[in-house]
This record gives C-alpha cells, structure tokens and sequence, in this order.
C-alpha cells in the first residue's frame, strides 16, 4: 500500500488543457473520489497516476518513489474499467490469474491466491464461467478481483459504477467499500455521480476544466463549498448573488442576507450566498420561533413536487426561483400560488467569493 | 428473450425466402450445375464432342495415384499455399493493427486505400507489371545497381521467389481486411487492462490480441491458402520453367492438351484434400480461438 501525490501535474491534447496545474495528495489506505462533469480532466487525471498517458509538466508519485515517466505495466497499479474490460477468451479464473501469470509466479501460488481473490468478491464458485455468462453484477466483481489480486500498491476505478442500474449500483458500492476497508488499499475513484462520491468516500476532488475546485471530506465540502460551481455540483444548492457587506451580503432589492460561513469577502466586492434547500424553513407568515437573526425572504410557490417522504418547493421571488426541501411531517402542505416566508439560519449561510 | 427469438425465426424463415432465392439461384446456376458437370466429366474417357467414343471409368483418378508427378506437384503447390499464406501473415497482419490500433482519421483512410488498390487493378497486368520489376536489367536491378557501390544481379524472373512475391502481392489484402475487421473489434481497454495488470506489450499480444483476433486469421488464411494451391497464372508468368505446379498441370488439360476429363479428375483432388486440410484444421484453430 502507499500514499499517492500528484503535484503541478499538467496535460495538454493539441489547444486543450485537460489537466492545469493540478495537486493533489491521495493519503495512504484513502477512499479517493475525483468528481466533476464530463470533459472535467478527472479521467485524464486518473490515467496519469495509472500510467497509460504522461503529464506535461508536474510530478506524480506513489509510496514516495516518482513515476510520472514510468509505464503502467511497471507501476504495480490495479485498475477497473468502466466497461469491466474482461478478457473474453479467458475464463473467470484466468482472467483473475493474469496478472499472476504474466509475472511468472508459480501455478500453485496463483490457483490459491485467485481462489482467494474470487472468495473475497464473493465469486468462489464461478471461476469456470466465461465473462459471457455472468451478470453485470458479477462481472464487475471479477473485474475488482483481477485489480486486487497482484496487491498492488493503489487501486483506481474509472466509473466503475456507471453501467450497472441503481439497486445493484447500491449493494456494489456498499461491497466495494467492504473490500477496500478489509485489504486497506489506497483507491482513487472517478466519478461523475456526486451522491456515489458522497457515500463511499473519505474525501473528494472536485475537478472543473481540468482544474481542481476543491477538495476535502464529503461534509466539508458540503457544508462549505468555496465556489458557486462546488455547491451546485455536490448537492443541490440555492446561489443568491449581490455586494458583500463583510457580514454577509446586500441583495438588489435592498434586502441583507447573513452568513456565518464560508470565505471573508471585503465589504462592496461581488459576493454570493449559498444555502442548502433542506436547510431553509418554508411557512405561510413569520413565527416566533425562528432566531431574531434568521435570514429572511417573501417569495409565492411556483410549485411542488411530491416526493414521498418530503416535498419540494420552488418558490418565485425577484425574479429567482429558489429550491426548498421539506420533511413530510403531515401537516405543512402549500399550495401553488400561495404566498410564503422563507427562513434559515446564517450558521447555513455559505459565503462565496464571485 | 429467448423464447421471442424462437417465435421471430419460425415465422421468419417464410418471409426471407424471397431474399434468400436470388443468390440460391444464382449459386445453383453458376456453381452447382457446372461443377455438377465437371464432376461427371472427371468419370469419362474422353469428351463427347464430334461424335467421339466416351464411356465411364475410373482412369482419370487411377492416373493421379499411378503416376508420382501428380502428387509431387500437388504437395508442392500445398507448400506453395502454406508459404504464400504465411508470408500474408508476417506482412498483412502488422499492417492490419497499425490499421486497427494507431492511425487514425485520414491517414487511416490513406492506408486503407494502398492496401485495397491491387482489388481495384487487373491481375494479369499487376503480374506483368511485377515481371518488369523483377526481370534482370528491369527496374529492380537497375534501381538496386544505381544505388550500391558494387555491382550486383538481380533476376528473381522465372524462379520460386518470383511466383511467392506475385501471389502475396495478389493476396496480402484478404490478410489486412479479415484481421483489420477482428482487430478493430477488440476494446483499447482490453489492451490497457492487460497492461495494467503488470503484462508488456508483447505479452499481451500474444495473451490478448493475437487470440482475440484468431477468427481472422483463420479466415484470411482460408481465403489466401484454397485458391493459391490451386493457382496458375502467377506460376506460368512469374515462374516460367520452375513454375510448374498443380494449378498448371489442370489449367493444361483443359486449354493445352484438351483433357478435360484428367483435369476435372485432378481438380475434384484438389478440392478433396483441400477440404480435409481445413476439416483436420478446425478443432485445432476453433481450441486457439
């Protein structure tokens, strides 16, 4: 196992920066996600720390020893691709046993480790089967076995994920966290789906145009995005832009909004605020339980959408739709058209230099 | 699933008859009833032309197995076929994943067409053209003395080497196109993912790729190997007196010395070794692929 560093790593294809100056320090035994939009730089990313493609400038190294000029069949890497990638003239077992195999390492020692790789991803018993006969589910896991069985040194998955459908996505990314905790590897997971990389990992990289945005543990992302794109990205989040006041910001119209959170922007600078819509309290007139220095707007409900267990609301006010996400308790229930308060608290407020 | 795919081929097979008819037809018409033809030709004494005397016999096969000159030169032409066809492999295969695997665009586009051109030229004049290149004083020897510093002859006329280059010449594309069409088939990822796994690249071309692309070799070496064992033209031209084969010896018993029924007899041989070779071939070929 070892730790991974890419550091002022950049590449180019032709006019297109796909990676620009990008550092990151993936820490030994981490679950890593790499999250943006398609053409974000993160597959590109993900394929320099493998080896398949070299960076322009920067250095990337793993467990400390540089590599960024080393090929991938030298870097003792496992890697599992988006379409599983099996080899179909080999059975399960020798798909598993290829990295073994190409190694040299005697039968013996491959039958037991493959034995045991299939065990793990709980495939004990299909090793016979060629990658035509199993599942997606399946192939994915043998996929996962075949990267993990030469113990490499870090372990990358490239939307692993992406073709299976949402239940089965569920129990592979419960699995695919039970294996990493039980062998401790390193892994490093690209992804365009942000509710996978808030659930399976311990921090994420958010990459914009080949830039890294920010980067940190899922809350802390969450809880305090440092730019508009980061908040929108993971989770949904509602912008309200205006002058920062240095406690927060002025709207348009005149109204303040105060934050208690996020960056100090000088008084008068383009700032702007957001706020998670399960944080803001939606009600026909001001209460008094609300905090003297809740944040405050009037707004008319465009809309609502039942979902089940909660409710959105998209509510119109000066020209904005704002998005609020309610609890269903059985009793708050809006109807369209209707005039409503909007009230959340600073400590919610994220601020956000523009 | 499967069960629609049952009900769509029953009631399928009625509805394409239609389809299917023309080129049955066609391959009744012109394959079927010729070779029909022939096949009784090869049991009869002489042809029945001008009121001769014919009846049947088994003399026209007796012959092949009587005389050694017919096997010897059947087995030399079988080599003649391996050669030609592994010769397709060394230069069509590479060329085919260069094709498949690293160009791309319009240098694609350009290569393909270099390598489809000698479909689209006459084979007798791509035979002579190669028969200026390669006589002594033409443009090989010429081209090769005007570059070196030493004086040298160059005359593959009329010998093994010439019949070799004229039919791979002629042949090579079948090689690029079969295994172009496999080779492209196989995912970069599968590639990558062999590498990935600590594999150089030439292990996983021979573990991965060579493999994976065995359908089309085999059918490249299948098209190239048939008509190459039975052929006569690039012999008679490009071999001269050394190019004497199976494929001559019946192309002369029906243009030369008008004994078709010694010809047929030889080409039903022909076609019944041919067939047992790909026949003893299939279990090995279908284990590598």
């Amino acid at each position: 196992m070892a730790g991974v560093q890419v550091a002022n790593v950049s590449r180019s294809f032709g006019a297109h920066k796909a990676l620009d100056d990008v550092s990151i320090d993936f820490a030994d035994g981490g679950f890593y996600a790499l999250l943006g939009p398609s053409g974000s730089g993160k597959t590109t990313l993900l394929r320099q720390i493998a080896g398949f493609d070299f960076p322009d400038s920067g250095r990337i190294a793993i467990g400390g020893e540089s590599v960024e000029r080393v090929p991938v069949e030298k870097r003792r890497i496992g890697m599992v691709f988006q379409n599983y990638a099996l080899f179909p003239n080999m059975s399960v077992a020798d798909n598993v046993a290829f990295g073994l195999s190409v190694r040299g390492e005697p039968k013996a020692t491959i039958a037991t480790e493959v034995q045991r790789a299939l065990d793990l991803v709980q495939l004990g018993k299909l090793g016979g089967r060629r990658p035509h006969q199993l599942s997606g589910g399946q192939r994915q896991r043998v996929a996962l076995a075949r990267a993990i069985v030469t113990k490499p040194r870090v372990l990358l998955l490239d939307e692993p994920l992406g073709a299976l459908d949402k239940a089965l996505r569920v129990d592979m990314q419960i699995e695919l966290k039970r294996i990493q905790r039980e062998i401790g590897i390193t892994t490093i997971f690209v992804t365009h789906d942000q509710e996978e990389a808030l659930t399976m990992s311990d921090r994420i990289g958010i990459l914009r145009d080949g830039r890294l945005v920010q980067e940190g543990p899922p809350e802390e992302i969450y809880d305090r995005p440092q730019s508009e794109f980061a908040a929108t990205f993971l989770g949904d989040a509602n912008i309200l832009r205006g002058d920062a006041t240095g406690s927060g910001i002025k709207l348009p119209d005149g109204t303040t909004i105060a934050a208690s959170t996020g960056a100090s922007v000088p008084a008068g600078a383009k700032a702007s605020c957001a706020v998670r819509p399960e944080r803001i309290r939606i009600s026909t007139g001001a209460t008094t339980s609300d905090p003297a220095n809740a944040n405050t707007l009037k707004g008319r409900v465009s809309k609502r959408i039942f979902a089940g267990n909660n409710s959105t609301y998209f509510v119109e006010r000066d020209g904005q739709t704002l998005k609020v996400i309610v609890q269903n308790t059985g009793t708050e229930r809006l109807a369209e058209g209707q005039p409503v308060v909007l009230t959340w608290s600073p400590d919610s407020t994220v601020l956000i230099a523009a | 699933m499967a069960d629609q795919l049952a009900i769509g081929s029953r009631r399928g097979l009625k509805p394409a008859l239609p389809l299917l008819l023309p080129a049955y037809l066609w391959l009744t018409v012109a394959i079927f009833l010729p070779l029909s033809a022939m096949f009784f030709f090869s049991f009869m004494t002489d042809l029945p032309l001008a009121g001769k005397e014919w009846s049947f016999t088994l003399g026209n096969y007796a012959a092949f197995f009587s005389q050694s000159l017919y096997s010897r030169l059947l087995l030399s032409s079988l080599r003649l076929g391996l050669e030609v066809t592994l010769w397709c492999v060394v230069i069509g295969y590479p060329a085919a994943y260069v094709l498949a695997k690293v160009l791309k665009g319009r240098s694609r586009e350009a290569i393909f067409l270099l390598v489809i051109l000698p479909f689209w030229s006459n084979g007798l004049v791509r035979i002579f053209s190669w028969a200026m290149v390669l006589r002594e004083g033409g443009i090989l020897d010429t081209a090769l003395n005007a570059v070196l510093p030493f004086k040298i002859n160059i005359d593959l006329m009329y010998s093994y080497p010439a019949v070799i280059i004229g039919l791979v010449h002629s042949y090579v594309p079948y090689m690029v196109l079969t295994c172009y069409l496999t080779l492209q088939a196989i995912d970069d990822s599968l590639i990558e993912a062999g590498r990935s796994l600590g594999a150089s690249r030439r292990q996983v071309l021979w573990r991965v790729i060579i493999p994976l692309s065995m359908p089309g070799l085999v059918a490249g070496a299948a098209l190239i190997f048939v008509p190459v064992v039975g052929s006569f033209m690039e012999p008679r031209i490009l071999g001269g007196r050394t190019g004497t084969f199976y494929g001559t010896v019946i192309e002369d018993q029906f243009v030369a010395v008008f004994n078709w029924p010694l010809g047929a007899a030889l080409s039903f041989i022909l076609l019944a070794v041919v067939l047992i070779i790909l026949a003893l071939a299939a279990p090995v070929l279908r284990r590598t692929g």
